[in-house]
């Protein structure tokens, strides 16, 4: 089925000598971005990474790194008007802080 | 109830009643979506032990519902964390879903006691939010990421919670897309049926036959047009996503538009202004819902939806707004 996403946009990189070759990476990826060669995680598919940053949050060495976020046009919108709730469950909230003002 | 060291717990079956089917029928068509939650805490499926695995979940109905629905005669315990009623995906990339507040439940709901054992059983996609790392260190629990479809629980744990590649992957079935266009469509009439009357108002302003001649065979058509775009953005758009040329949802929306307005035309055999100021607001409309589907789809990152708003928002909004000034033009030629 031809549903792939827009090319080089992802921010997703890994630094191999980080790597322990655990491959908890590639176990909750859940767009099988990652495998495994020579008992290192390597990036195989760049674009089908759609940021959601399981890999990264489960990574023991901190090997992976990802801007992660939600591919979601209205939580952008809602970030630009200022909202921080909605009828859509999206805001572009950094993770791991709580929002501001609340 | 069922009695353990850590007190009464409450006990679900497996099987849904015909309330829960009807609730989430409901909260497909956004009704009751935001406040279909169950309590937090701990559960039991069937009549677990001190042995048995320990399935966490978000506390939104529906996805507390799949799960135990998923699993008959399974005997387990069920850990619903508080996820302000959201599901586990949302949840994880919100954080609520969390490593703080799992470690946190486990706890504040005593399971310690009601376990032998020191194994927690995630989905997949609780992942973005807990970190299995993490949870050891803090809790002395081991995580182990599930499947991601709860209808794959059995068959993961009956192969030794071995998940195939396909368990590990998320895909967008049609079956999928066409289950969340409901709230797309009641979601986005909120704002069209407004705009609906707003142009069937209109319609009347500058018409050589009058005002009420105007509203009826000027302004009505084109409200009956936004409602058809409505329906192609919100419905059409998920229906058809893999097979409408482009990668960027809103380009999808353009070629979707263009396709609306084609098949608009042929049956409303507008006036040519007229039929063109309906192309163009159509354009507009149906590439801004396709574009929305991005947070519903399962696919799209973050970069990806900024990069395509980018040239979208823009192009989207001159399309509705000259659509809709070549409208109001086309009544002072007619």
């Amino acid at each position: 089925m031809g549903l792939r996403y827009l090319r080089d946009v992802t921010t997703l990189s890994l630094e191999a000598g980080r790597c322990v070759g655990c491959g908890l990476c590639l176990m909750v990826c859940p767009q099988a971005v990652l495998t495994m060669a020579e008992g290192k995680a390597t990036i195989a598919d760049r674009d089908a990474c759609m940021e959601c940053g399981a890999c990264a949050n489960n990574c023991p060495t901190g090997a992976i790194s990802v801007q992660a976020g939600v591919g979601c046009a209205q939580a952008v919108i809602n970030s630009a008007l200022g909202r921080t709730t909605g009828a859509c469950c999206c805001t572009l909230e950094p993770r791991g802080v709580p929002p501001a003002g609340q | 109830m069922l009695e353990t060291p850590a007190g009464p717990v409450p006990r679900v079956a497996s099987p849904l009643t015909a309330r829960d089917r009807l609730g989430g029928y409901g909260v497909r068509w956004g009704i009751g979506r935001m406040r279909y939650t169950v309590d937090p805490g701990l559960y039991a499926l069937g009549q677990p032990g001190a042995g048995s695995p320990v399935l966490v979940s978000a506390n939104y109905k529906l996805s507390f519902d799949s799960l135990r629905a998923a699993c008959p005669g399974l005997a387990a315990w069920i850990l619903v964390l508080d996820t302000a009623g959201v599901n586990v995906w949302c949840a994880a990339g919100k954080g609520t879903m969390g490593t703080a507040n799992l470690v946190g439940a486990l706890n504040d709901r005593g399971l310690r006691q009601v376990v032998s054992h020191r194994q927690l059983i995630l989905p997949q996609l609780a992942a973005p939010g807990v970190s299995a790392p993490q949870v050891r260190r803090l809790s002395g629990f081991e995580v182990v990421f599930g499947p991601v479809m709860a209808r794959d629980l059995p068959a993961f744990l009956a192969a030794g919670q071995e998940a195939t590649p396909a368990m590990r992957h998320k895909n967008f079935p049609l079956a999928e897309r066409l289950a969340l266009a409901p709230v797309e469509l009641v979601i986005a009439l909120k704002y069209a049926c407004p705009a609906m009357l707003l142009l069937f108002l209109l319609g009347g302003l500058g018409h050589a036959g009058g005002w009420a001649a105007g509203v009826w065979s000027k302004g009505w058509p084109t409200a009956l047009n936004l409602l058809w775009a409505v329906l192609a953005g919100a419905v059409l758009g998920p229906a058809l996503l893999p097979w409408l040329p482009g990668r960027a949802f809103a380009a999808k929306g353009l070629w979707l538009g263009l396709l609306a307005g084609g098949l608009a035309w042929l049956i409303g055999r507008p006036a040519p202004l007229e039929g063109a100021a309906w192309t163009l607001m159509g354009l507009g409309v149906v590439s801004f819902l396709v574009m929305n589907f991005t947070g519903a789809s399962t696919y799209t990152s973050l970069s990806g939806v900024k990069q395509e708003m980018r040239w979208a928002v823009p192009v989207q909004m001159a399309c509705a707004a000259l659509g809709l000034v070549s409208w109001l033009a086309s009544g002072l030629w007619a």
